[in-house]
């Protein structure tokens, strides 16, 4: 069976396979389809496909074009901020960076996975409607509405597990909480940063209590109820340790509400 | 596997001292004995995807959502056993500051610990006997360095095991933990190797920028060397 042979096999199946290898090789290659060209470039975009789940039922389209939304947001945020001569101190640079790849990976990781059904990236205003008036120019508020981007990623993904419960989205349901536990690494090195560059003083890798900033990112955080069991005074623990333990997470509605300024 | 077997063997290397229990449980059933109530049974003819009797005094995690209940919670009692040593005996030029965050940690891993127990109720396993003899407890780089480790491999574990639990509530309870040891593994990985990519480092996040997400027997074979109580998965669901 050669390579064209194997598309047109995925393709009974997944009609728009054309589609999403076109995205993935980003070259708009299958528009003017080379035969040529494609069989050397074909073999590693398969590979690079098959390694993906795609969305396929509404649920997840909804969820996954969500996401995408968010991760729009975050990755344009990042590349401007990386850009910005002057507004990261080199010491800070290296973990910027790494957060701006990861980014743009889940936005192509996303991508791939909704094919045709992606929604188009919005235009952006990361002042939020002036709010944050010198996202670009001062260090301190570009940390901190990083902080809360990264904390609002985390929230608003662990409040859309439970709709990819069903048995075709379980692989995209793993992959979700892969992404989901990155933007909480991002989310702790950050909320370092507010500490350790004095922006924050006391801020923490994890968010105690609902302690953060915009408070409506970290609304509801201080909640104690888990499993429908009050835990205060768990183990001899303080209000302050329980809410730290367990991450709470945002509705869909809270989550549009917080990036809503940001979109233009 | 791979990455964290190598991982936990860095571990090995920092203490020098080998777990010789586990090893000759290995042994065992490598040669296809096990022990029950004190007699050695030869396993005729076993093969090697049947499940093996069970080592005397296995604790078999059971099954369904109460099993995977149960495999957080024997992951949550090893950490904090962990921490709890670690900030009761702090290791050589411990500052203040990692000693608070050391703390907090403690603190996070005790609530999830005693949450699973008071969850699962009589379900619950009982408290595991922990073997730590592979840490040198006096050493920052042994005790931050099977920090990470752990911390790693809970994440790897949550994630892994979200797709296995049926019930959203369980799924959602998960979610609020597994970010919070997220959380934990990008901190101790700063302190590891300040202001660098570490925090969420190109060792562990593969190219799709996800992080790590391994089944239960993957996650309970690398852990099984710092439990005593030999730890049974054979009934979780695997899918």
């Amino acid at each position: 069976m050669n390579i064209f042979n194997i598309l047109t096999e995925i393709e009974k199946v997944d009609g728009e396979v054309f589609e999403r290898l076109d995205h993935i090789s980003r070259r708009g290659m299958f528009n003017s389809f080379s035969k040529k060209a494609a069989a050397v470039a074909v073999p590693v975009m398969v590979a690079g496909m098959l390694n993906k789940a795609y969305a396929t039922t509404s649920g997840a389209i909804d969820v996954l074009n969500f996401a995408l939304t968010l991760e729009y947001l975050e990755n344009e945020f990042y590349k401007k901020g990386v850009a910005t001569v002057n507004l990261i101190p080199p010491t800070d640079q290296a973990i910027f960076a790494q957060i701006s790849k990861h980014e743009t990976q889940h936005v192509n990781f996303l991508l791939a996975a909704l094919g045709s059904k992606a929604v188009a990236k919005p235009n952006f205003d990361f002042t939020a409607k002036g709010a944050f008036a010198d996202v670009f120019s001062n260090y301190k508020t570009f940390a901190i509405v990083s902080h809360a981007l990264e904390d609002t990623g985390v929230r608003a993904y662990k409040g859309q597990a439970g709709n990819l419960m069903a048995a075709e989205d379980k692989p995209l349901l793993q992959y979700a909480l892969q992404i989901h536990s990155i933007e909480a690494r991002h989310a702790a090195i950050v909320g370092r940063l507010l500490n350790v560059r004095g922006f924050v003083p006391g801020a923490k890798g994890w968010t105690t209590l609902a302690q953060g900033n915009p408070a409506a990112v970290y609304a509801g955080d201080d909640n104690l109820m888990q499993g429908g069991v009050n835990l205060k005074g768990l183990a001899g623990k303080s209000d302050a340790a329980i809410s730290e333990a367990f991450d709470e997470p945002l509705t869909k509605e809270a989550v549009l509400a917080i990036a809503g300024p940001f979109i233009a | 596997m791979e990455k964290l077997q190598n991982d936990l063997s860095v571990v090995e290397r920092t203490a020098d001292v080998l777990q010789s229990s586990a090893t000759r449980r290995k042994f065992l059933r490598n040669a296809g004995l096990t022990t029950a109530a004190g007699v050695v049974i030869l396993a005729v003819g076993c093969k090697k995807d049947e499940p093996t009797t069970p080592a005397a005094g296995t604790v078999n995690l059971g099954s369904g959502d109460g099993g995977i209940l149960n495999y957080a919670y024997a992951l949550e009692q090893l950490e904090a056993a962990f921490y709890i040593q670690a900030v009761s005996t702090p290791y050589m030029g411990m500052s203040a500051a990692e000693l608070s965050t050391l703390t907090d940690i403690r603190d996070h891993e005790i609530i999830h610990r005693d949450f699973f127990k008071a969850a699962l109720g009589a379900n619950a396993i009982q408290g595991l006997e922990v073997d730590f003899s592979k840490i040198d407890f006096t050493s920052r780089a042994s005790v931050l360095g099977t920090a990470k480790v752990f911390e790693d491999t809970g994440v790897a574990a949550y994630n892994g095991a979200g797709k296995l639990i049926k019930d959203p509530g369980y799924l959602l309870l998960a979610g609020k933990i597994v970010s919070v040891e997220a959380r934990h593994a990008s901190i101790i990985r700063d302190l590891l190797q300040p202001l660098s990519t570490s925090f969420a480092g190109d060792d562990i996040i593969d190219n799709n920028g996800l992080d790590g997400a391994k089944m239960p027997s993957e996650i309970l074979a690398a852990v099984q060397p710092f439990v005593k109580t030999p730890l049974s998965g054979a009934n979780l669901p695997i899918a």
